[in-house]
């Protein structure tokens, strides 16, 4: 089990029971638990939706879509079954938070679930879990099982007339299918390739119903924001920005780890203060913010920034699914670009030209030029094909690899020019380079 | 849906509310380019080569997943569109091979056209490109994969459009690649619309590939020569040594009734005009009963002089005729007219594969109850009754699927066997092998669920399959007759064989079903003998018998059909016009080599009353059409040839000289504008043409619309345009009908001399059995 860690500032609210056993269902219970559900299933789905909105809880997948919104457009009625669907195929380079949950709280994502369902009017929820999470699954059945046996879930759920029933399965090891139609097709046994959208899923969905799909995150945020009331939820973050959220830090830090930050926290004081600061005492070079996907900061960029949807998106990055990785100064940046698009490289699953050819030629291009053969336009070249990915590919995969990419190559385009001419780098061993 | 207006380009459009971008523009002349989408099958968006800028709306947008709605603005080509688009065929020619020069679709490429139009000229990479070896998925179908752009449009064509899903994706990324969901080979009709769907040369067709660069064929659209359907096919064609070949058939010309739509006996099973075995001479026996070649002079000379022989000594009676159901209806006009006007019999009949005098018979008096292909891929619901389109007419088996994919069409299924297209039918009755007499008063009595749906159906297409008995056929018409919106439609199996019915290849029944006993309008042909003749199966007994002195068979075999006693022709003096030295020619003792259809002009009916026109594509030294056979056949015996063709008016015996220009169509290609300038076209007494205008004089509901025919369109031909003509006869019983039963790869005799044909058979009944057993 992986170490958990701590520091003053953190709000604990999704991470309150990590450690404590809550996997265990009495004392999921002893802690509190599924009297969200208790109170939701007395209030009624309009008081769930207002009180959801009112949270201002964000999906917490990277989009950052208001979840109450969300929920609200699925239609009341409909000829075809409504589902719940939780995305738990975590996958971003950088992101280990909904691992967490599953591990320490996984009838927190029970629980969310059944509030989804009841919001919406759903009789079925569906958990997915990352193909590579398998061996998380046994936890996450033995949950949905015992709260089978309290009467959580079944026909008459918590002795009502409400029928809820959730079903579990993992993918089959592709970052694609975290993209939420992609899922939808995975869980139906096919091919994990994303749809056309319009139409959404909170009209055409899973099976072609309407469905309601969230974060592990989102969802294990929900009983919480219950429990808390909405507008006490909101409180906790930053202007728009309702509550805390997950924070994976990794990379050159004293104390790596997952921490739980209220919306808004000052990226430089998780690098500096929450994680211990750059590792060794080296120099901060960069900081993703949010997962390998969101575009690379430099250390004057992260001086005063909030960490919330806003802010970061105002300072030419995202939020994303909150994996800070720091790096410090001897890390060569061409690499980290090749080691960067070599994942989405791979995870592309083909569908659309720009995303299948671009990442490849992306990852050519880069493993060349970072073997020491690459040529003055080849800079360009790369900046340009990343440029011509942007906006053009099916699903906001290709947008994943390109964004990235562009800000290596305009903010450290002084490192790609240090490797021209075969000389040698100035930052890292190449000889250790391993492409996977 | 309402129309919306919206503006392209600073033009103001209209179409439906909910038309996809892409159609709409394309309608109004703004072409959108794509790969991936692809009229008819699912939206992919994947190609991204048609992205659009919409008013208002931050990313580029893919017009073939864009509906249209009122007051949108759109601009389709612009500095920034160009770039996206050159950008996306750059990234593509990355890991493209460029081996256009040597590939099949080189000339004929979207992807060279897209590079050619957005100037995606220099590559910006050095590394080595994906590549894979080809692999060969069947006989037919063959993949590079390296050419591969990933369209899904195979995918697609084959799982949604032809209902077999033989093909898939493996892996991801780019490693991406289409693969048979067999693995290594193709479990699947082999109908090769993959291949014609391909945008590039990744998926070539075993029988085209590296024979040909698409600029030096011509192409001719004309008529498949096999089953009943009969789609309108491209002939790629090819001088060579001896004439002209066929190197390739496709669907080039998507206007047809078959729409995208060719089989694999259309696309591969051209392949048996070049066989070796094809006879190029005429052959006569000689004095020790052997078949040697001859010249055409006395093979004809021969032939003339013993018809007119036993004609003037025995009789016409002693003669018989039989004729085909490929040859076209000017071919079978001219036969039955030569039968019954030169020789001076009615003892003649063909090969019957449905009961289209039952049908001409139920039908009579009643206009506009036929249902065309195209009635029937656009109608809302279809009783079919027998049949297995899927494998004998696989045209009518598409037009099913389509109509139910995306007109939400309802199927029927009637029927003793069990068919594949019962998976698109909304119901299905399982009927006894003798069921189809009673399944009227079943659909009457409205007692099951299937008779229920039958007759809560506004509006209804019956389609009789071969194996329904005259008298099925006709309490089914009856029975749809009695009810509002219904027509109705038979399935005869080879490309002409309602041809051959319509022109009256029947002892009894002149053309247009007229009985021989009431001639009307045919009282004109000199010496018509007012008794009915012998049918089929009574000629060769007479024959047997010796009661018969001759037998003129034209594109016929019974000899193989009928499983006969050869011995029993062995007094008859046989003439045989065929394209092979089929069992029945090597008993004959004059044998001409015919042309097949893929050479000779003309027009055929398929089985549901659609006339066509033939035109000659390839050319081959030695045969001829049977209509110029006939035409020389008579002229050897001393008719004025004009009598039997009319030609020309001021034409004389001279013009016999004339035969290329006419059977290489110039006289068809001039016709309208002859017509249109009221001026006689020019024809030479071998042009079938020459008989058309007696042909819409004489035979009801071939009054044609000839514009449109000489155009290359479907043209309607209606039975039952005559009333009360058609009276029940002892001559058409079930017993004379034989459906031929023809799979995707057999088609008769044709198929028996095409090795492609023989090729797919064996790896269907092997390779894929052998994988399915493991």
């Amino acid at each position: 089990m992986p170490r958990l860690v701590s520091h003053p500032d953190e709000v604990k609210i999704v991470s309150r029971r990590f450690g404590m056993g809550a996997a265990n269902i009495d004392r999921y219970i002893e802690l509190g638990g599924y009297a969200a559900a208790k109170k939701c299933l007395e209030q009624g789905p309009d008081w769930v939706i207002n009180e959801m909105k009112t949270s201002n809880l964000r999906g917490r997948g990277g989009a950052g879509f208001p979840a109450g919104m969300k929920w609200s457009f699925v239609p009341k009625q409909s000829a075809k079954p409504k589902y719940v669907l939780v995305n738990g195929d975590e996958s971003e380079p950088g992101t280990c938070k909904d691992h967490l949950i599953f591990l320490h709280d996984p009838h927190a994502v029970i629980e969310g679930t059944i509030i989804a369902g009841l919001a919406i009017g759903a009789k079925l929820g569906f958990i997915y879990l990352r193909g590579e999470y398998r061996y998380l699954i046994e936890i996450v059945e033995k949950a949905v099982a015992d709260a089978y046996l309290k009467g959580y879930l079944g026909k008459n759920i918590f002795g009502t007339e409400t029928e809820f029933q959730i079903i579990t399965q993992t993918g089959a090891g592709a970052y694609e299918v975290g993209e939420e139609s992609a899922l939808m097709e995975s869980l139906e046994g096919k091919r994990g390739v994303p749809r056309i959208k319009p139409p959404f899923p909170a009209v055409v969905g899973l099976y072609g119903g309407p469905t309601v799909i969230n974060n592990a995150e989102t969802i294990a945020t929900v009983p919480h924001v219950i429990d808390m009331g909405g507008e006490a939820y909101a409180a906790v973050g930053s202007a728009r920005n309702g509550g805390t959220r997950l924070f994976g830090v990794s990379g050159h830090v004293e104390r790596p780890g997952v921490y739980e930050l209220p919306m808004g926290y000052n990226l430089k004081k998780i690098v500096y203060e929450v994680a211990g600061g750059v590792r060794g005492g080296r120099k901060l070079k960069a900081v993703v913010p949010g997962g390998s996907s969101t575009p690379v900061l430099l250390p004057e960029e992260i001086e005063t920034l909030g960490m919330d949807f806003d802010q970061v998106g105002k300072a030419g990055s995202m939020l994303g699914s909150g994996g800070v990785v720091v790096i410090d100064d001897q890390t060569c940046m061409v690499e980290f670009a090749l080691r960067t698009i070599s994942f989405y490289q791979h995870e592309s699953c083909g569908w659309c030209i720009p995303c299948r050819e671009g990442t490849d030629w992306l990852k050519k291009s880069l493993t060349r030029f970072h073997a020491g053969f690459g040529e003055a336009k080849d800079i360009d070249n790369i900046q340009y094909l990343a440029e011509n990915m942007l906006g053009r590919t099916f699903c906001p995969l290709g947008d994943a690899a390109a964004m990235p990419t562009i800000a290596f190559v305009k903010k450290f385009r002084k490192e790609f020019e240090d490797h021209l001419n075969g000389k040698p780098c100035p930052y890292a061993k190449h000889t250790e380079m391993a492409v996977i | 849906m309402a129309d919306v207006t919206f503006t392209v380009d600073g033009k103001k459009l209209t179409a439906a509310a909910g038309t996809l971008l892409i159609e709409a523009c394309r309608k109004a002349g703004i072409e959108i380019p794509a790969f991936c989408y692809y009229p008819g099958l699912s939206l992919q968006a994947a190609c991204r080569m048609c992205v659009v800028r919409q008013e208002k709306v931050g990313k580029l947008q893919t017009a073939c997943t864009t509906t249209v709605a009122e007051g949108q603005v759109f601009i389709t080509e612009s500095e920034e569109i160009a770039q996206a688009r050159k950008a996306t065929i750059q990234m593509l020619l990355g890991n493209h091979p460029l081996d256009c020069p040597v590939c099949d679709a080189g000339g004929e490429c979207e992807v060279q056209d897209m590079t050619f139009k957005y100037g995606a000229g220099e590559s910006l990479y050095a590394e080595a490109k994906q590549h894979r070896e080809e692999q060969q998925w069947s006989p037919a179908v063959y993949f590079d994969r390296p050419r591969c752009i990933l369209c899904y449009r195979c995918v697609r064509m084959c799982g949604e459009g032809m209902d077999v899903w033989a093909l898939g994706i493996q892996n991801r990324g780019v490693t991406s690649v289409i693969a048979p969901n067999e693995g290594d080979h193709l479990d699947c009709e082999q109908c090769g619309m993959c291949i014609d769907v391909c945008p590039v040369g990744a998926l070539t067709s075993g029988s085209y590939r590296y024979k040909t660069r698409p600029w030096e064929m011509t192409h001719v659209s004309t008529v498949c020569t096999h089953c009943g359907d009969g789609c309108k096919v491209t002939l790629g064609i090819r001088q060579s040594n001896d004439g002209s070949e066929i190197v390739r058939a496709d669907n080039r010309d998507k206007g047809g009734i078959n729409g995208d739509f060719l089989c694999a006996k259309g696309r591969f099973g051209f392949d048996f005009v070049e066989s070796p075995d094809r006879l190029n001479t005429p052959l006569v026996r000689n004095t020790q009963g052997k078949l040697e070649p001859a010249t055409w002079e006395h093979a004809l000379t021969t032939a003339a002089n013993k018809l007119k022989e036993i004609r003037d000594n025995r009789g016409g009676s002693a003669i018989g005729v039989i004729g085909s159901n490929r040859t076209t209806n000017e071919e079978n006009y001219l036969l039955q007219k030569f039968a019954r006007t030169v020789l001076g019999t009615n003892n003649i009949d063909h090969q019957r594969t449905a009961d289209y005098a039952a049908f001409a018979r139920a039908l009579a008096g009643q206009s506009g109850k036929t249902a065309g292909l195209r009635d029937i891929g656009a109608a809302p619901a279809i009783l079919l009754v027998g049949g297995d389109p899927t494998q004998e007419h696989p045209l009518l088996a598409w037009a099913l699927r389509t109509d139910v994919r995306l007109n939400r069409a309802r199927i029927y299924v009637a029927n003793a066997r069990n068919i594949k297209l019962e998976r698109q039918a909304k119901a299905v009755l399982h009927l006894t092998a003798d069921g189809y007499h009673n399944l009227a008063a079943t659909l009457d009595a409205g007692s099951n669920d299937f008779s229920k749906a039958v007759l809560a159906e506004e509006s209804l297409v019956v389609v009789l399959g071969p194996e329904c008995p005259g008298t099925a056929i006709e309490s089914l018409v009856a029975w749809g007759l009695k009810r509002a919106n219904v027509k109705f439609a038979l399935l005869g199996d080879h490309t002409n064989s309602r041809g051959a019915a319509d022109m009256g290849l029947f002892p009894d029944l002149l053309p247009g079903y007229i009985p021989v006993s009431t001639p009307a309008a045919f009282a004109e042909y000199p010496g018509l003998q007012a008794g009915a003749g012998k049918t089929l199966p009574e000629m060769l007994i007479a024959a047997g018998a010796n009661q018969l002195d001759a037998l003129l068979i034209v594109g016929a075999d019974p000899v193989a059909t009928t499983r006969m006693a050869s011995e029993s022709l062995k007094n008859t003096f046989v003439i045989v016009q065929d394209l092979f030295l089929t069992e029945t020619a090597a008993l004959a003792d004059v044998v001409f080599p015919a042309a097949s259809l893929y050479e000779k002009s003309g027009t055929v009916t398929n089985a549901f009353g659609d006339v066509q026109l033939v035109k000659k594509a390839a050319d081959r030294a030695g045969v001829k059409s049977d209509f110029e056979i006939l035409v020389r056949l008579a002229n050897a015996m001393g008719i004025e040839v004009k009598s039997l063709v009319p030609f020309s008016k001021r034409g004389t015996s001279a013009d016999l000289g004339q035969t290329r220009g006419a059977q290489a169509g110039e006289a068809d290609r001039s016709a309208v504008w002859l017509t249109a300038n009221n001026l006689e076209p020019r024809l030479s007494p071998f042009d079938p043409l020459a008989i058309l205008d007696e042909i819409a004089r004489l035979v009801p509901g071939y009054e044609l619309d000839r514009m449109n025919l000489y155009a290359g369109n479907d043209v309607r031909t209606e039975l039952g345009a005559t009333p009360g003509f058609v009276p029940v006869s002892a001559l058409h019983n079930s017993s004379l009908i034989a459906p031929a039963h023809d799979t995707l790869f057999t088609s008769g005799t044709l198929g028996q001399y095409s090795s492609a044909l023989h090729e797919l058979e064996e790896h269907q009944k092997n390779d894929v059995a052998t994988t399915a057993a493991d």
